[in-house]
């Protein structure tokens, strides 16, 4: 049995993690600042992120459905599994819901997100300023429960790696080969 | 004796009077914009204006407007953008508290169609504009159905920093609707 991820999976992690480090900090900065013709164009490249971050999540979870992961070394824990398994589900679960939930309050806020400035998302829900305000709580809620459990993604990985030296980190990296 | 000869003159004023539409009824009017923000469009209005428009459906090219924006009473889509338009770079809306439009003529462009000539002035800056609209007669009511492209930067609406036309568009579609009843 291969005990690494494949390269497709190995690619879209990677990729979705690269725009979510990109995405994330420019949400919490562009929010505070002054308008500005600067600011609307962050707001834009932080939609367009947002939007690829979902496309890919959809190619991710199509590829996770039809290509299981390696096991889980037998020497994990059956709490470290099921910890593990947990924080991997609600990472998945939040590729989508966050850039939905940023894409409605865009809607309901009334700015159409147009991808790239090319493709234009359809307004799922119209102009509403209590359902934007809300909308807007709810994004930043969910990317500050994202924040916590890549945190203790990163955070797991790393100790697997380091502490207990077993293959988990290496399996999911497109460089470095545990020697057996 | 100048009666006979005034009677019928003020008859007839009477009924080319009676065709005229000048009562703007508010409720149905209005007057919004679309800008395009990072190459999105996003929708706009003016909450309060006066729009003084005498038009007779049936010889439209006589008809005249005069149409003033209270520029403090945008609202742009967001709270933020509401309170930056205001300011110097865009409307300067302390000095420049209205903009307006006053007709020259009107013309016929066929189909139903008409173009209001005239001068538009926002920011202390005037300049001839044309808007084209049609003419909707409904239930005692007129209806002015119209739109326009302003050109934001000929009136220096949205200087320095906000010049930039890949951020905003320099082109704005202003649309009105203006509902006018005979009295």
């Amino acid at each position: 049995m291969d005990t690494r991820y494949t390269h497709t999976a190995i690619a879209l992690h990677w990729l979705i993690a690269l725009l979510i480090f990109a995405a994330l900090p420019l949400g919490i900065y562009m929010h505070d600042l002054p308008l500005s013709p600067y600011k609307l164009q962050l707001y834009s490249y932080h939609k367009w992120i947002g939007v690829t971050v979902f496309m890919l999540a959809v190619l991710r979870l199509s590829w996770r459905i039809t290509h299981r992961p390696p096991p889980l070394p037998g020497t994990m824990p059956a709490w470290e599994r099921l910890a593990a398994e947990s924080v991997h589900y609600l990472l998945y679960a939040l590729i989508f819901i966050i850039p939905v939930s940023g894409w409605l309050m865009s809607s309901a806020k009334g700015f159409q997100t147009v991808w790239f400035g090319v493709l234009p998302l359809p307004d799922l829900v119209g102009k509403d300023k209590e359902l934007g305000d809300l909308l807007h709580e709810v994004h930043e809620a969910l990317n500050f429960a994202l924040l916590g459990l890549l945190l203790a993604h990163a955070g797991a990985a790393l100790k697997h790696h380091f502490i207990q030296h077993d293959d988990i980190l290496v399996r999911m990296l497109p460089f470095l080969q545990r020697k057996p | 004796m100048k009666t006979p000869f005034i009677l019928p003159l003020l008859l007839l004023c009477t009924l080319a009077s009676a065709a005229e539409f000048k009562v703007l009824q508010p409720q149905q009017s209005s007057v919004n914009f679309v800008s395009k923000q990072m190459g999105v469009p996003v929708d706009g209005e003016f909450k309060k204006f006066t729009a003084n428009i005498v038009l007779d459906p049936g010889k439209p090219e006589k008809g005249a407007a005069r149409i003033d924006l209270d520029l403090g009473s945008i609202d742009t889509g967001s709270q933020e953008a509401n309170e930056e338009v205001i300011g110097k770079a865009w409307f300067d809306a302390k000095t420049y508290p209205t903009a307006s439009f006053v007709s020259t003529a009107v013309k016929t462009l066929g189909q139903g169609r008409y173009a209001a000539l005239g001068k538009l002035t926002i920011k202390g800056k005037t300049l001839d504009t044309q808007a084209d609209f049609t003419i909707e007669q409904k239930a005692g009511l007129v209806t002015l159905t119209g739109a326009f492209i302003l050109k934001r930067l000929a009136y220096g609406i949205g200087s320095g920093i906000w010049s930039d036309t890949d951020t905003v568009a320099d082109d704005v579609l202003v649309r009105f609707r203006f509902v006018l009843a005979q009295k």
